[in-house]
């Protein structure tokens, strides 16, 4: 199933501009294909398969969303303001500045909710941080 | 149009996501981290310097026209709560650097910051009403994660409180926006400004001026509503507890002056009244709170409260003089009380508690310290030659030109109150003899001194040139009170309505 969905996450992150879709519809699409791996085989072989930061993921998503509004605020025109190539690339449609940041939102919804069901699947020591506790308790908490 | 009005709100949200990629490196994050901040406060020190010959400055998201898409103002007011967050931010940062412990850096202590300092700067700049509520929500998931970074039993407990209480208030915003988009079939503020104007529906106008009230009275945390902050506020470490003293609050005030200033103008003479009331309140029981108290920051806290009775008591004056009245005292109040914090805060930390009977000793241990801290204890209280004096001087002025006596009376009460309340953390840890040797303490390191002792010596400068500042903030308070030019500013001249039904055809 991973393959496919992917696929589809893909196809639908593409097809998102004018149809429904784009890149929320699509992270969600690619998130749950990594999820049914979760459910069906377990964190640990999810974590085999996709070995990735989600965390860090999720980063680059906003990041890479938030650059390509930047060429416009440099052209001198309001941040956002959409460029797109002249010609469609046959296979993938017309490309240009708001597909790259839907592609940005893309990797943003794969990251964040991966990383919540992680957090919910594997229930790590959410806050590791009884050691410090003792350290800085006493200088920090002084209620 | 201004095209780069955006960068206030870009700086921080790529310095965010830098800052989580060099997460590990400390330096590289601490140094994202700064050079965001002071490209903000850079760009919100020109927005001030333009704003108040220039009338408010409009960028367009996208390009997209004004009441369709979503626009960003900038007038005095923003301007100026633009430059003061990120002055604010920036003392935070250093101060951090000094106080905050490695594991917190490291679980996204920077990044946290930043992304409050985005949502602050969008609610400041944006004119649309629900994006407003979009930069709240940023701004509240940001401060989640800082009020609780940590995980101590007391964060916990404290930040499930804030949660829990700052959910409801943003639940009556969106409730709000709702029904506003129901009334006035619009969001851009300049549209609305514009509908209200003539649509008439007085009952529903009020109900709405009502749902507004609650919930960003909830969190500027005006009297009903403030429990919230008192309970939570001491939990974090001082440098966020510091920072929200200084924006949070200060946010719901901000809205609280754009939606009635400019959206709800014809309600504010309906609430007047009892927006003034509900100011008196604030003070007095702010203040009362306090005295309660025996902990250094749940005592700051509770002033926080007393002071935004003041901030609503500019805007329940109603008028121009009194909005600008209330921007002084704000932007005052913003930097005077974020030094409290920051001395108390590092007075704290060499004690190793905030529990006033434990401390004490200090004024020989840490004379510079003291000193600061006096100083900044009669600016807030308002003694002549600093800005308190100045905040408080211009807010009882209108209170008295406009016949309000009753709460210009409580307002020079509180003052007192409010000096008394303050020389106890005054006497307890500073001046009462220490019951163990307060040269066993640690040294205060000039970095934990250096935030307050710069925002004090501002609040004293401000104070010694207090011409510029009313001069700005009267202009301010007139832009924030000026439908007419904040709608062609947005829209063009011939207003929102115009554009909306070229658009139709």
């Amino acid at each position: 199933m991973m393959p496919l969905l992917l696929l589809l996450s893909i196809f639908m992150l593409l097809r998102g501009h004018n149809l429904p879709g784009g890149g929320f519809i699509g992270g969600l699409l690619a998130s749950s294909a990594i999820i049914l791996q979760i459910v069906a085989f377990g964190p640990k072989t999810a974590r085999r398969i996709l070995p990735v930061n989600y965390l860090l993921l999720a980063a680059f998503g906003v990041f890479f969303g938030a650059i390509w509004g930047l060429p416009a605020l440099f052209a001198g025109l309001p941040y956002m303001q959409a460029f797109w190539l002249p010609e469609p690339i046959p296979g993938v449609g017309k490309i240009g500045t708001p597909v790259l940041f839907d592609i940005g939102v893309y990797f943003t919804v794969i990251g964040v909710t991966t990383k919540i069901a992680l957090l919910l699947v594997e229930e790590p020591i959410l806050f590791p941080l009884p050691a410090m506790k003792t350290a800085s308790a006493e200088s920090e908490e002084g209620a | 149009m201004v095209f780069h009005l955006f960068i206030p709100i870009i700086t921080p949200m790529i310095g965010a996501t830098l800052a989580v990629f060099f997460n590990r490196q400390r330096i590289a994050a601490r140094a994202i981290a700064l050079i965001s901040v002071l490209i903000n406060l850079g760009y919100g020190l020109w927005l001030m310097s333009v704003v108040p010959a220039s009338g408010p400055l409009v960028a367009q998201a996208s390009g997209w026209l004004a009441p369709f898409g979503i626009s960003l103002v900038a007038d005095g007011m923003s301007a100026l709560m633009v430059m003061l967050a990120a002055l604010l931010m920036l003392t935070t940062i250093v101060y951090s650097f000094y106080s905050v412990d490695y594991e917190r850096e490291r679980h996204f202590y920077y990044p946290l910051l930043l992304l409050l300092l985005l949502g602050v700067s969008g609610a400041f700049l944006t004119g649309d009403l629900f994006n407003l509520y979009v930069w709240f929500e940023v701004l509240l998931v940001a401060s989640f994660g800082l009020i609780t970074l940590g995980g101590s039993r007391d964060q916990l407990e404290g930040g499930l409180k804030y949660v829990v209480l700052n959910l409801l208030g943003s639940t009556a915003f969106l409730f709000g926006c709702g029904l506003m988009y129901g009334f006035a079939g619009t969001l851009n503020m300049a549209h609305i400004a514009e509908r209200m104007a003539t649509l008439s529906n007085p009952g529903l106008q009020t109900a709405l001026a009502g749902i507004f009230l609650f919930a960003f009275g909830s969190k500027a945390a005006i009297v009903p509503l403030f429990f919230w902050l008192p309970s939570s506020y001491h939990t974090p470490p001082v440098a966020v507890t510091a920072i929200f003293s200084g924006l949070m609050t200060k946010v719901g005030v901000y809205a609280l002056y754009r939606v009635f200033g400019l959206l709800l103008q014809n309600e504010l003479a309906v609430y007047g009244p009892w927006l003034t009331l509900l100011a008196g309140l604030t003070m007095v029981i702010g203040v009362l709170g306090a005295v309660a108290q025996m902990n250094v920051r749940r005592i700051l806290s509770f002033h926080i409260i007393s002071q935004i009775g003041y901030s609503i008591m500019g805007l329940g004056l109603a008028s121009a003089a009194g909005l600008a009245a209330g921007l002084v005292f704000t932007a005052h109040v913003m930097i005077v009380k974020m030094a409290l914090f920051f001395i108390g805060g590092a007075a704290e930390q060499i004690n190793g508690t905030g529990d006033l009977k434990k401390m004490g000793g200090l004024a020989r241990r840490e004379p510079l310290l003291a000193l600061f801290w006096f100083l900044g204890i009669l600016s807030l209280a308002g003694i002549p030659p600093l800005s308190g004096f100045i905040g408080k001087l211009i807010l009882l002025q209108v209170g008295v030109s406009q016949q309000a006596y009753l709460i210009t009376a409580v307002a020079a009460g509180t003052s007192i109150l409010t000096f008394f309340s303050m020389l106890k953390i005054w006497n307890e840890v500073f001046w009462k003899k220490s019951y163990e040797d307060v040269n066993l303490l640690p040294r205060v390191p000039l970095g934990l001194l250096a935030p307050g002792a710069a925002l004090v010596i501002l609040s004293v400068a401000l104070g010694l040139l207090a011409g510029p500042l009313v001069d700005y903030n009267t202009i301010a308070g007139q832009q924030a009170f000026d439908r007419g030019a904040y709608i062609t500013a947005v829209c063009g001249v011939d207003g929102c309505e115009a554009v909306y039904r070229a658009a139709l055809k």
